[in-house]
């Protein structure tokens, strides 16, 4: 890993921790964010963290750009010697997978896809070496996920799963991003899921929808009304696959106030996970047998 | 205090100088795509600067005032009419109850901005009146003004003295172009030829162009030092591991066409930048309509720095003048 400084213009500074994703190149993006925050430095107006870099916007009245990189530098050795451990939470997800909905969207957008012949799943799924779709479901909703950015527009959480690296799902974008894809669909593109929290432009492919509101600006949905965002960096997510009757059912008693996702409170230890990921993985999955 | 949307234009959203705080969800600061020129607005009808007013974009709306008013219309030239009178833009003029104001075909530049004293008085969310509507938050009801949308205004403070802002202290749109750039970011993923080459080109603004980012098309594609693509990127050489975007960043999606992220920015994605535009020319992107020729220029950060001051002594110049 070798860390790169960047201006941004003239307002912003990137710090990439490495090109590649990994779960240490994000532990230390969130150490070196976290430490930048609770210095308070006079100036700063955000910290965007990211999967594995983060970037800070600052007033250059109030601070140099020369004295602000310098701050951020310094944070680099803390970073370094930081737990990577976190209290989060794991939440099930439920994935209506090969829905109706973006499989519309998928056919719309065909020309734009690498692969116009079959779907974003039958591609996907070939490119990964898995001999069928289903076995390809299989493997994306198995393991959990880890929410390692939350950005783009409005909540979407960008989402890394907790396999090893010989077990990663990897896809291209779409060639040309479509201008449409439905609210709540479960995208994937490099090696990342997503939930589109809002409808809209989009390049990652598509393989299924959730019918849990991710974002609601007006906070009526039951989970969102101590605030509008439900994501945040660090949250573990499990995929529960279901069905069109259940998915009906679940968007019902979103839309009607009454649902609650199943949440519980976990650690998450990057060591412990690197040492033992299966065992750490039934762990996390456990406590959700408990809600 | 209100008025009413009789014809709402092409696209009119209640604007403020944005939402600051919430990029690291996805919800950019937004705010009026020329700062300059809502800031004067409000200056000329007695409004704090950050009071919420319109931002219309090549084509005015249609307002029908239900109650006596001072108003102002800055940014865009753009002819203005009260109930068939003309008006002078830069300047601020009373409005009776009853009045309709209309306005003319654009002239120059691509965004007017029209001030009423008190300022809108839409409920804030997330600290600040400005419309995004891809997260349907803000403004009016989280969207762009329609016919028979009736806009609240707030009290103004005191009696408001008609103000003109003396034509000397106006900038005007310079030709051709110049966009300043500070190179930065994945500005070493291009090799030095292209690098060069992007500078010399001329490019044109694509007809996408709007609060989220600005296109241009025109120029050569730009080619990419060699390399195995990280893990996790995705198998083009524009892709990278998606990370956080600056406002201003330059992006160039499969290498072709330059995304300039402007006020409602997607705060990241998994596009290289090559840098990005200084902030003092991020209100002279939101006047450039399709087609208009641009350059882009390389600075240091010495000189972003002082077209930056630059901005405020001449901001600062004008303030003195409306006091």
């Amino acid at each position: 890993m070798k860390t790169r400084y960047s201006y941004g213009g003239d307002e912003h500074i990137f710090v990439e921790m490495d090109e590649e994703m990994s779960l240490d190149a994000f532990f230390k993006s969130l150490a070196m964010s976290n430490a930048a925050r609770d210095a308070e430095i006079e100036g700063v107006r955000e910290i965007c963290p990211a999967n594995a870099s983060f970037q800070v916007r600052y007033d250059p009245d109030v601070i140099a750009p020369e004295d602000m990189m310098a701050r951020l530098k310094e944070f680099e050795k803390t970073a370094i010697t930081a737990e990577k451990r976190l209290e989060t939470r794991i939440i099930e997800v439920p994935v209506f997978y090969q829905d109706p909905w973006t499989h519309d969207c998928v056919m719309r957008f065909r020309e734009r896809h690498q692969d116009p012949g079959g779907t974003d799943l039958e591609y996907a799924a070939r490119i990964n070496g898995y001999d069928s779709v289903e076995a390809f479901i299989e493997a994306h909703h198995a393991a959990p996920w880890f929410v390692s950015m939350v950005g783009f527009v409005s909540g979407l959480p960008f989402l890394y799963q907790l396999v090893g690296r010989e077990k990663q799902i990897q896809v291209p974008k779409y060639l040309k991003p479509r201008t449409d894809t439905p609210k709540q669909t479960v995208g994937y593109g490099g090696c990342f899921s997503c939930i589109y929290s809002v409808r809209g432009a989009g390049g990652y492919q598509m393989f299924g929808i959730t019918p849990l509101t991710i974002f609601d600006a007006d906070q009526k949905v039951s989970y969102l009304r101590d605030f509008m965002v439900f994501f945040k960096p660090g949250d573990i997510v499990k995929w529960k696959p279901i069905d069109r009757a259940e998915y009906d059912r679940i968007l019902a008693a979103v839309e009607g106030g009454t649902y609650q996702p199943r949440i519980a409170s976990v650690t998450f230890d990057l060591e412990e996970f690197n040492g033992d990921i299966d065992g750490t993985n039934a762990k996390l999955m456990e406590a959700l047998n408990d809600v | 205090m209100t008025f009413e949307v009789i014809k709402p234009g092409l696209l009119t959203t209640i604007q403020d100088l944005g939402r600051p705080g919430y990029f690291h969800l996805g919800i950019p600061e937004g705010g009026a795509m020329d700062r300059a020129a809502l800031r004067i607005a409000n200056m000329l009808v007695g409004n704090p600067e950050d009071a919420a007013g319109l931002e219309a974009v090549f084509m005015g709306p249609e307002l029908k005032f239900n109650d006596d008013a001072v108003i102002a219309i800055t940014g865009a030239e753009m002819p203005v009419f009260l109930d068939g009178e003309a008006r002078s833009g830069w300047a601020s003029f009373p409005v009776r109850a009853g009045q309709t104001l209309k306005f003319g075909f654009l002239k120059t530049g691509a965004r007017i901005y029209i001030a009423i004293a008190g300022g809108i008085d839409t409920p804030p969310a997330l600290g600040s009146r400005s419309t995004y509507p891809i997260g349907a938050l803000g403004g009016f009801e989280g969207r762009a003004l329609a016919a028979g949308d009736v806009v609240p205004v707030g009290t103004p403070a005191t009696d408001t003295p008609a103000r003109t802002l003396d034509q000397s202290l106006l900038l005007q749109l310079p030709k051709p172009v110049e966009l300043r750039v500070l190179p930065g970011l994945y500005w070493h993923r291009l090799t030095e030829a292209s690098q060069a080459q992007f500078f010399d080109d001329e490019w044109k603004v694509a007809p996408e162009a709007d609060r989220m980012g600005y296109r241009f098309r025109g120029g050569n594609p730009v080619e990419f030092v060699e390399r195995e693509q990280p893990f996790g990127a995705g198998s083009d050489p524009s892709n990278i591991v998606d990370g956080c975007y600056s406002y201003g960043s330059i992006q160039i999606p499969g290498g072709t066409e330059p995304i300039v992220l402007h006020r409602d920015a997607v705060s990241g994605g998994g596009y290289f930048t090559i840098g990005a535009i200084i902030s003092a020319d991020m209100d002279l992107i939101g006047q450039l309509q399709p087609n208009t020729t641009v350059r882009f220029r390389q600075v240091d950060m010495p000189a972003a720095l002082n077209a930056r001051h630059a901005r405020s002594a001449r901001l600062e110049k004008i303030r003195s003048a409306l006091r």
